[in-house]
Formats: structure tokens, sequence, C-alpha cells
């Protein structure tokens, strides 16, 4: 079987990075963003990337590493809002951004990945995001025609893989992150834990293995918290 | 007497009935999981992934892997599911969650709903509320009455970039308590808070209704 594990993030994107190219991102805020790989995408100093993601990260922190180095050229996402970076960026004019909305991102990624190359939704019937794009009515009921997304390279973060490159994902950091794995030529995946085929039950794999082409274990994790709401004992 | 934000809270909680599935949006419509009445049950759905959202967490119990959409740590329930963000909107869009709660800048009287974005200021995305919109069975609105100029945000048309159109079917002010049917222009205003009379409601809302009471 070939290998596809590496030792680190640099190693397992060696030869894969260019300007210009679509990455991928896993995550929803922080949490599940593969954070080992995004350093070193920012290391590398590739530019002009177009970046598929729900969000924009933090200052300082996920994707907001590579808006504040410069080298990104355009979002795809749903939600940028807690990232500053982003604003200033933005109204410079440094920055392209296409909102979707969550889910119609979401199975627009699913599709890319699947596959299908467009699908109809109601979602944003009426509103800006239709504006331009095709409608077609099915049942008495408008809906609007979505294309579907494949990037360059999928950057996902997982809890557990396997030497195959089977994942599972952990909690509320599933998210986007298998979508992203199976829409881009390479699929490069960061896990908490690196264990040897076989170890992992069949029946709990979220992302089969054919989707991830390198792998590493990027333990030890810091996990940041964007709002720690308690209640009191 | 308007209505305080926990008292619009309360006031939506009385939309949930035992065994529905809900999501709650972001500020008041979050305030609602704290009343839910006695003897319904309600699964909350979180868009992040998460179906069984249980409340804030005792602060040794905090996991940064369990967190809503609003991105707070949250626990898990007896029962909670995780899944992709693509089945979770599957979910949503495809009408399986009985309810939403959710802010609004704007509120037409057809419906239509603007609370994403203001041109020429900073815009921060939709993140899941077009998709909530769009997909979820029943959509109730928790929102100021008036701006902070005292005018109307209850319109003849929205003014702002639209979120969804025709799909409020209630809204909840810190005056008053309207009912709309979705394909039918028209409020039906059906209470008062109390101490907030008809001329109150009247002065303040701009959008045609007709009474209730």
């Amino acid at each position: 079987m070939a290998n596809k594990v590496y030792k680190d993030a640099k190693s397992a994107l060696d030869g894969l990075l260019k300007d210009g190219q679509m990455l991928m991102c896993g995550g929803f805020g922080l949490v599940g963003i593969p954070d080992k790989l995004i350093h070193a995408v920012r290391d590398s100093g590739v530019k002009n990337l177009t970046c598929v993601s729900n969000n924009a990260g933090i200052d300082g922190h996920g994707l907001g590493l590579l808006l504040e180095n410069g080298q990104v050229k355009k979002m795809i996402s749903s939600y940028v809002g807690e990232n500053k970076t982003f604003a200033q960026l933005y109204l410079a004019g440094k920055l392209e951004i296409e909102f979707n909305p969550q889910g119609t991102l979401a199975e627009r990624v699913r599709a890319g990945g699947a596959g299908i190359p467009a699908f109809y939704t109601k979602t944003g019937v009426g509103t800006q995001v239709a504006e331009g794009k095709e409608t077609k009515t099915f049942d008495g009921e408008e809906y609007v025609m979505e294309r579907g997304l494949f990037g360059d390279i999928a950057l996902v973060k997982a809890w557990k893989g396997d030497k195959s490159g089977n994942l599972v994902f952990r909690k509320a950091a599933r998210n986007f992150n298998p979508m992203m794995a199976t829409a881009a030529k390479v699929c490069v995946a960061e896990v908490e834990e690196l264990v040897e085929v076989g170890q992992l039950n069949p029946d709990h794999i979220h992302t089969p293995a054919v989707y991830v082409k390198r792998i590493f274990c990027g333990a030890p994790y810091d996990k940041k918290i964007e709002q720690r709401t308690v209640r009191k004992a | 007497m308007a209505w305080t934000r926990d008292q619009m809270a309360a006031r939506a909680a009385k939309e949930l009935k035992d065994g529905f599935y809900v999501n709650l949006g972001i500020g008041i419509p979050t305030l609602v999981s704290n009343y839910v009445p006695e003897n319904v049950d309600i699964t909350l759905q979180s868009e992040n992934g998460m179906l069984g959202v249980g409340p804030f967490p005792f602060d040794n119990e905090v996991d940064p892997d369990v967190i809503n959409a609003g991105k707070q740590t949250v626990t898990e329930v007896k029962g909670t599911s995780y899944f992709s963000s693509a089945d979770s909107f599957a979910m949503i869009r495809g009408g399986h969650i009985d309810l939403s709660i959710l802010g609004a800048m704007e509120v037409a009287e057809n419906g239509d709903l603007a609370n994403w974005m203001i041109p020429g200021k900073m815009v921060k995305g939709m993140g899941g509320a077009m998709d909530l919109v769009a997909g979820v069975k029943r959509i109730v609105v928790v929102m100021e009455h008036t701006n902070k100029a005292g005018e109307s945000k209850i319109l003849k048309k929205c003014a702002l970039p639209l979120t969804g159109t025709q799909c409020v079917d209630m809204i909840i002010s810190d005056l008053c308590v309207f009912t709309l049917e979705r394909g039918k222009p028209g409020l039906k205003l059906i209470e008062l808070a109390p101490g907030v009379t008809l001329e109150d409601v009247t002065a303040k809302t701009e959008a045609k209704f007709t009474s209730g009471l």
C-alpha cells in the first residue's frame, strides 16, 4: 500500500502548494480547523489563494493567519464576523468575499466532492444570493441553482485517523470537515491521534480512506475557545 | 410596560410544543431555552452539527469541541447526536425542524425578513439564517418593535437586503405579538404586553395590521 503518512504539516504539504490555488478548509469557528496545516501554508508564503471555509478564523488564529499575511485573494464563506483583519482588508479593497448561506456552502462542497456540478435549493430565493442565478419552479415552488465546489487542496482536521487515511471526527469538530475532505484533488488530514490500520472500528469511520491522500499526527493540540460560556455551580 | 428581553423570550417559549425539534438564533432567542414550559420536552438543534444541545457547562466540564452555532461552549444531553454541516442543513432545508426562533432587523407585512446585512457598513455574512427561514416549518421572530431612533422595524416593505421572502409566521416584539399567514399580506395583532395599548402599537408600527384582540 502506498505510504500516506507524513511526519508533520510541512512535509505533508511538500510539493502541493502553488500560488492561486483553491483551498478547502474544514472547521466551524475555531472548532475542528486544520490548525497545523494553516500554519504550514502561512510559512510556505503561497499567495492569491481562494479559501473555501465557513468562517475566516479570528485575529491570530485559523485562516486569520493567512489573511494577516496577505496570502488570500478571495474567501467563500457564510460568516466572517469574528475577524477584524478581515473587515480592514475587505474595506480597503484587498480581499474579495463571496457570501454563501451556510447550508448552501455545505451542499456546494458536498456536491462538488460527489461529482454533482449543480443543484437546486430554495435557500436564498428572492434575495441577493439568487441574483444572476438560474431559477426553476418545481411543484409550484421556486428554487435557485447553485454550483458544486471542487478545489485544489482540502485541509481537514480529525480526531483519530489510521495510517491508510480513515478518519473519525470528535463531537462538534466534525462540521465541514467530511465534505471538504471529498472536494479537492488532494486531501491532507491532520489528526490528534494516528493509529495502525485495523485499530478503528469500521462502523465508526466518518471519512473513508479513499478521500485522504496524506495524513499526519499534529498532536499536541491547544484548542482555543472563542466564547467560553459557563453556568455557576 | 413593554416586555423586557427575558419576558419576550418567555413569551416565545409558549410557542414550544412537546416533542418539537427547535433551532434558536443568537441573542434573545437563546434565552428561550430558560423558559421551556413544564411538561414540554423539546430538542435543540444547532446548525454547526449537534442535535440535543444542553445548557452551558460548569467550569470544570468545558469541552472546546462542544459548541453551539454562536461558538459558545455548551453541553450534551442524553441522546445527543453529532453530524456534518451538510447533514445539519439537510435537516433544516428538508423541513425536519419544527420551529426556529430568531432575531430581525426588519420584518415586512408580507412576511419578508431582513436580518443579515446593512449596506455600506461591515458585512458579516448570513451564516445559516437564509437556510433556516427557507426550510424550517415555522419561523418566530423576536425583536425590538422600533430602532434606536424610535422608528418602526415592522414595515410595509423591508429596506434592507432580505434574508428570506414571506417566511415569518409570528413576530414577538417588546410591545405585542403579531401573527402572519404565509401567502396572505397583513399582520394580525393577537396580544399586547401589559400596559401597552392598541394606540401605542398603531403609533409605532408602519406595517398594516388588523386587531384580533
